[in-house]
């Protein structure tokens, strides 16, 4: 059971506050993804769990057992490195043997599992050559195969495919979901792109300026932001918002048209997914600024009362730049946001 | 300029300098060293190899080198472990660690000689803590491993240093990543400094082991004000040949000799230290 809890864990760096108050808890075998913007922390995070950072106040605790005080060795992880950190000084087999070798496996073991990792990265033909000699792309797949062949209750993936071209992302991205799944290992894997977050994850923490705003499922992340940078955040391109204004007893004036809300006193904020507008006769009147063909949609940034809004539509649709559309929201796909709190409001 | 001469260009200041200092010089102990009246001859090489006195200083210059290099070796490495670790004071640490070598290997002698002396510090306080009766002479024909002990002492202070400065740059520049990444896959510390530290700094050693070992075979003004005429020594006899024999010629012949000795292990070092093909450190 390599269940993970982070209670209350916060990061400063003299002055600089990197982390607040971060509570998680990450099931056994379940596939965490941490989502955010370069900068927001989420390196430190992982690191915190790894034991190469300490955390300034705050827990870890990995399979029921408190880790603060355990070094990296002693925690029942393994890590792929951000900046890789394969050793130059040793082969590819040797760099994915070397946590082997440091447990005192038998060489035929050692052998095994380096070349089954190795096949496993598409790898297997460098096993001989120095990490010296090897490509960035090549390297980071060395790092994660020496994580892998660990065999561990817990990988720590920070940012494990980002140097890899789309094709063998893509094709990566599965073969490690597969491995990482058929060996029941937990996972916590950290990246800057949404869309291997939401392929990947059984559950995303999107993180912003050290906290966590959101941690739920990929369908609930997207479809139910709970607060402003989520919506603004996840989905490419993100939620349209608009200002809405109290109509009394539950009733909403967004751009001239009338929408049931949240029974609440204060001003809102409306938020629709451009894929979730299409065009009909009743709706807003939106003037097509910028229209760009993307050959499965036609993606048009249009201007709704002086607020850019941008609609996914159907490419077979012709659109000028200059024409005035009626764009209608499917039904329950808004969402509210009070402007104060950037919380989502039900 | 052309780019493909420009180079050349810029080191020709060095290469003139190191020409009219060096190879000039060099040129000119060779000449002296294979030169008699009738022309090419290895008559002084014949000369001062057969001196009784070449084995033992050869011997003894060896046994020195022998004893003192690993043990520095050790301690360098030691000591900039040491100092890498530390978080404050680590500059101020390196400096007075460091002080020996800003003083010269004679007066570095003189100092250790100062303790050793019949009258020295040494002496003193073993008498004033009632250890022996009186001073005892410590230097002398009666006691050579007493002389060989003190010898060993005064180099380890004084040169231990060299080595500690160049191995604290070169541990400088290992990336900390690959300490974190040995940490996460369970590397002791004795560990990491074995597979990770040691072959990092195989440049780092290569340079600080061929300047260390090629001094040791130059081991001259401190020999010379502790163990005196009881521990000769290649450099010492070199001394004595040019200055009190005025044998310039043999003199000459056992400079060569020397040369090729740190030549060789030089090389020898290179070699034991060198990085595997394909491996970039
Ligand atoms: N050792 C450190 N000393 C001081 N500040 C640090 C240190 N490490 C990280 N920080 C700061 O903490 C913040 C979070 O850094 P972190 O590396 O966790 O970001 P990240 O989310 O992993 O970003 P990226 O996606 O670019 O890797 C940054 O603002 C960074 O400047
Ligand atoms: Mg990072």
């Amino acid at each position: 059971m390599a269940e993970i809890r982070i209670k209350n864990v916060a990061k400063n760096f003299g002055s600089y506050q990197a982390l607040h108050d971060i509570n998680l808890t990450i099931a056994d075998q379940e596939f965490m993804v941490l989502l955010g913007a370069s900068g927001c922390g989420k390196s430190t995070l992982l690191r915190i769990i790894a034991g190469l950072e300490t955390a300034t106040t705050g827990e870890v605790w990995i399979s029921g057992r408190r880790v603060d005080h355990l070094s990296p060795k002693d925690r029942g992880i393994s890590m792929v490195f951000q900046n890789y950190a394969v050793f130059p000084h040793l082969t590819v087999f040797e760099n994915i043997g070397f946590g082997l070798r440091m447990q005192k496996l038998p060489d035929d073991e050692v052998k095994r599992r380096v070349e089954r990792t190795a096949g496993l990265m598409h790898i297997e033909q460098l096993l001989k050559r120095y990490s010296g000699e090897l490509s960035g792309g090549q390297r980071q797949r060395v790092a994660v195969a020496r994580a892998l062949a660990m065999e561990p209750d817990v990988i720590l993936m920070d940012e494990p495919l980002s140097n890899l071209d789309a094709l063998l992302r893509m094709e990566m991205r599965a073969e490690l979901k597969g491995v990482l799944a058929e060996s029941r290992t937990t996972a916590i894997y950290v990246t800057h792109d949404q869309v291997e977050a939401m392929s990947m994850a059984d559950r995303i923490s999107v993180m912003h300026q050290g906290k966590i705003v959101q941690a739920a499922s990929p369908i609930e992340v997207y479809r139910d932001p709970a607060a402003e940078f989520v919506a603004s955040f996840i989905g490419n391109p993100p939620m349209n918002f608009l200002p809405a204004e109290a109509a009394g007893s539950g009733r909403w004036t967004v751009a001239g048209q009338s929408f049931e809300g949240p029974a609440n006193g204060k001003d809102l904020k409306w938020a629709i997914r451009p894929e979730d507008l299409r065009i009909a006769d009743q709706g807003f009147g939106a003037r097509a600024k910028v229209v760009e063909p993307l050959g499965a949609h036609l993606l048009v940034t249009c201007d709704v009362e002086g607020h850019q809004f941008r609609a996914v539509l159907d490419s077979e649709l012709s659109v000028k730049p200059g024409d005035v559309l009626t764009l209608a929201p499917q039904e329950g796909r808004g969402r509210w946001f009070d402007p104060e709190t950037t919380l989502s409001v039900a | 300029m052309e780019a493909r001469l420009l180079p050349y260009f810029l080191i020709l200041p060095v290469t003139l300098f190191l020409c009219l200092f060096f190879l000039y010089p060099f040129a000119l102990v060779a000449q002296q060293a294979f030169g008699t009246e009738n022309g090419f001859s290895l008559d002084n090489f014949r000369e001062v190899v057969t001196y009784w006195k070449f084995p033992i200083s050869m011997k003894n210059t060896f046994l020195l080198a022998a004893a003192v290099v690993p043990i520095q070796l050790a301690l360098s490495l030691l000591m900039a472990t040491m100092v890498t670790k530390m978080q404050k004071g680590r500059d101020l640490v390196l400096y007075i660690w460091t002080i020996p070598l800003g003083i010269s290997d004679l007066a570095a002698g003189i100092i250790w000689l100062a303790i050793f002396e019949q009258s020295g510090f040494l002496n003193s306080m073993m008498v004033g803590l009632g250890v022996t009766e009186q001073p005892m002479s410590l230097l002398s024909y009666q006691t050579p491993w007493v002389v060989f002990l003190a010898i060993m002492l005064a180099e380890i202070w004084r040169a231990t240093a060299i080595m500690l400065v160049i191995l604290v740059a070169g541990i400088g520049l290992i990336p900390k990543e690959y300490y974190e990444a040995a940490d996460v896959f369970g590397a002791s510390r004795w560990k990491q400094f074995t597979r990770i530290t040691l072959p990092l700094l195989r440049p780092s050693l290569q340079t600080a082991l061929v300047l260390r070992v090629i001094l040791a075979f130059e081991v001259f003004a401190v020999v010379a004000a502790l163990g005196g005429t009881i521990f000769p020594v290649l450099m010492g006899e070199i001394y004595a040949y040019q200055f009190d024999l005025q044998n310039g010629g043999a003199a000459a012949a056992l400079a060569i000799i020397v040369l090729i000795i740190s030549i060789v292990f030089t090389l020898i070092i290179i070699r034991a230290l060198r990085v595997p093909k394909g491996a970039t450190i």
